[in-house]
């Protein structure tokens, strides 16, 4: 068996100043791995190398493709990763806004991919997107209803169905609770995980919210200063932070 | 009528002319590409056909005739003020019959008589991108139309059926050229889609204020984009036209007084013409 993302050396610089330097770890086929840290660490720079959307100024990013194995996503052709970004994986924005089409209906929304990859029948594609609606606990009744009128939780999850629908592999999640009440955050999580678990999906998870990481991540990476300071389970990294930013970093959750 | 003085022939001078054609000659090795060219300014605004006029003042020569229709018709201001550019600029005969001239020129129609090898028909187009309304980002349309990533297309006939049960883009259809581009074949109904497909004739299309020329070749494949549940249609009429009495043509609605009168008649004013000449004539 090989890892489903190999990267190594990982390093993306904006002129002079560091977005994040010498990352490497490999993620396994159905895990699900956490990046935290403070604002301004590197997380979502290194989110988007990772997916393919901001080219690293040095090191590699190598995905295990159905057809090829283990392949450098930069080195491909864009129509490779195009494809690979559009079936293989999934990308939830951290503003539900930046992933979805706000004018057209949720259907369409769901949608969207199956016809990017070559569904021409409308029939099915309504029955799969409603399928998924459905997955993501939201009404199919709405599946006409533009995703403005949605509320903030339904749009986050309308989101996800997007990226599930064509069963991909490894999904990307940019604080995929960020924004949301805490009870509507719970049933996000209760439903990211159960979806997890479900489908096998590997995923990585950035966030700022050290409960988040600690109920949906295997793995957590502690990132500061564009650097990874700290690796290792999520239990092991929380309970026994070894770095002294981990350890300011645990010990600065606040207890209601 | 006589031809003015002082202009070079077909107005646009020799350079001008040149560079248009090797536009041309691009789109029309590489079937529903666009092809920027450097568009000048025609002594008319932009919107009544500055594009086509430049593609046909760019391909016509001294022994063409020229036909020129607005919406189907020979005589509204837009094909009369264009007719009467050229027959000046240029001296050349002027026609409204389809199967008598070389070169049509035209806005929102395809002729009801079916065009036919050695005739080129010039598209006035106002959007000539398909993907505009859907993707504002023209390098993102340009990367689009490079990998043929065309489906979002689809969501926007998705969005149709979802909201009225079928396809409801009635002009302006989007099409795929050859298999591989997708195309706006300017704003003609959905009615005349089919006959471009495998058409004998040269098809040219110019957007003056957008700079680009396309172009699909003779007995070239063109597609109407549908679903396999929703497949492609034309518009149907209950009546036929108030005037010739065709049951083929497309048919416009026209308001006769504010009773709620009005009748239907052929959008295509030569063909209408004519119909009702052979009754005449046969009666």
């Amino acid at each position: 068996m090989s890892p489903l993302l190999q990267v190594s050396g990982l390093t993306r610089l904006y002129g002079d100043r560091v977005g994040c330097k010498d990352v490497g770890f490999e993620l396994w086929p159905g895990e699900v791995m956490g990046i935290v840290g403070e604002s301004g660490s590197g997380k979502t720079t290194l989110l988007n190398c990772l997916s393919a959307r901001l080219e690293p100024t040095s090191g590699t990013v190598a995905y295990d493709t159905r057809e090829e194995g283990l392949t450098d996503i930069y080195a491909m052709g864009e129509p490779r990763r195009r494809m690979l970004m559009r079936t293989d994986w999934g990308i939830v924005h951290q503003n539900p806004r930046d992933g979805l089409r706000m004018g057209v209906s949720a259907g369409a929304n769901v949608g969207e991919r199956l016809m990017a990859v070559g569904a021409r029948h409308y029939g099915r594609i309504r029955a799969q997107a409603a399928e998924w609606l459905e997955q993501v606990e939201i009404d199919t009744g709405r599946i006409d209803d533009l995703p403005l009128t949605f509320s903030g939780g339904m749009l986050q999850r309308l989101q996800i169905a997007r990226n599930l629908v064509t069963h991909p592999r490894l999904v990307f999640m940019d604080e995929p609770t960020g924004g949301l009440d805490v009870s509507v955050q719970a049933r996000l999580l209760d439903l990211l995980r159960r979806l997890v678990t479900d489908l096998g999906l590997a995923a990585i998870v950035v966030t700022h919210d050290l409960a988040v990481a600690r109920l949906l991540a295997h793995r957590l990476m502690v990132m500061q200063g564009g650097e990874v300071v700290e690796t290792g389970l999520t239990d092991q990294v929380l309970d026994d932070p070894h770095h002294p930013y981990t350890q300011l970093l645990v010990s600065s959750v606040l207890q209601p | 009528m006589n031809t003015s003085q002082g202009y070079n022939f077909a107005y646009l001078d020799e350079q001008t002319k040149r560079m248009i054609r090797r536009a041309i000659l691009k789109a029309v090795a590489i079937p529903g590409y666009q092809v920027p060219f450097g568009s000048r300014e025609m002594p008319l605004p932009y919107g009544w056909g500055t594009g086509g006029i430049q593609v046909t003042a760019g391909i016509i020569g001294p022994d063409d005739i020229l036909k020129v229709i607005d919406q189907g018709a020979d005589d509204t201001t837009n094909a009369v003020s264009i007719r009467r550019f050229f027959a000046r600029t240029a001296g050349i005969r002027t026609t409204s019959r389809t199967e008598e001239a070389t070169i049509i020129q035209t806005r929102h129609r395809i002729p009801e008589t079916p065009l036919s090898a050695g005739q080129t028909i010039v598209y006035q187009v106002p959007t000539p991108e398909p993907l505009r309304w859907l993707e504002p980002r023209e390098t993102e349309t340009r990367k689009m139309h490079a990998l043929a990533d065309y489906g979002i297309m689809h969501v926007k006939l998705y969005e149709d059926i979802a909201r009225f049960g079928r396809i409801s883009t009635t002009y302006d259809y989007p099409v795929l050229v050859d298999d591989r581009y997708l195309m706006r074949p300017s704003p003609i109904p959905k009615f005349d889609n089919p006959k471009m497909h495998r058409n004998p004739a040269l098809q040219l299309f110019g957007a003056g204020r957008e700079k680009r020329i396309y172009a699909v070749p003779p007995w070239t494949s063109v597609r109407s984009l549908d679903f396999e549940d929703h497949p492609f249609e034309v518009q149907k009429w209950s009546q036929a036209c108030a005037l010739c009495g065709s049951t083929e043509s497309f048919l416009d609605e026209v308001v006769t007084d504010d009773k709620g009168g009005r009748m239907f008649v052929c959008s295509d004013t030569d063909y209408c013409q004519r119909r009702r000449d052979a009754k005449e004539a046969a009666e």
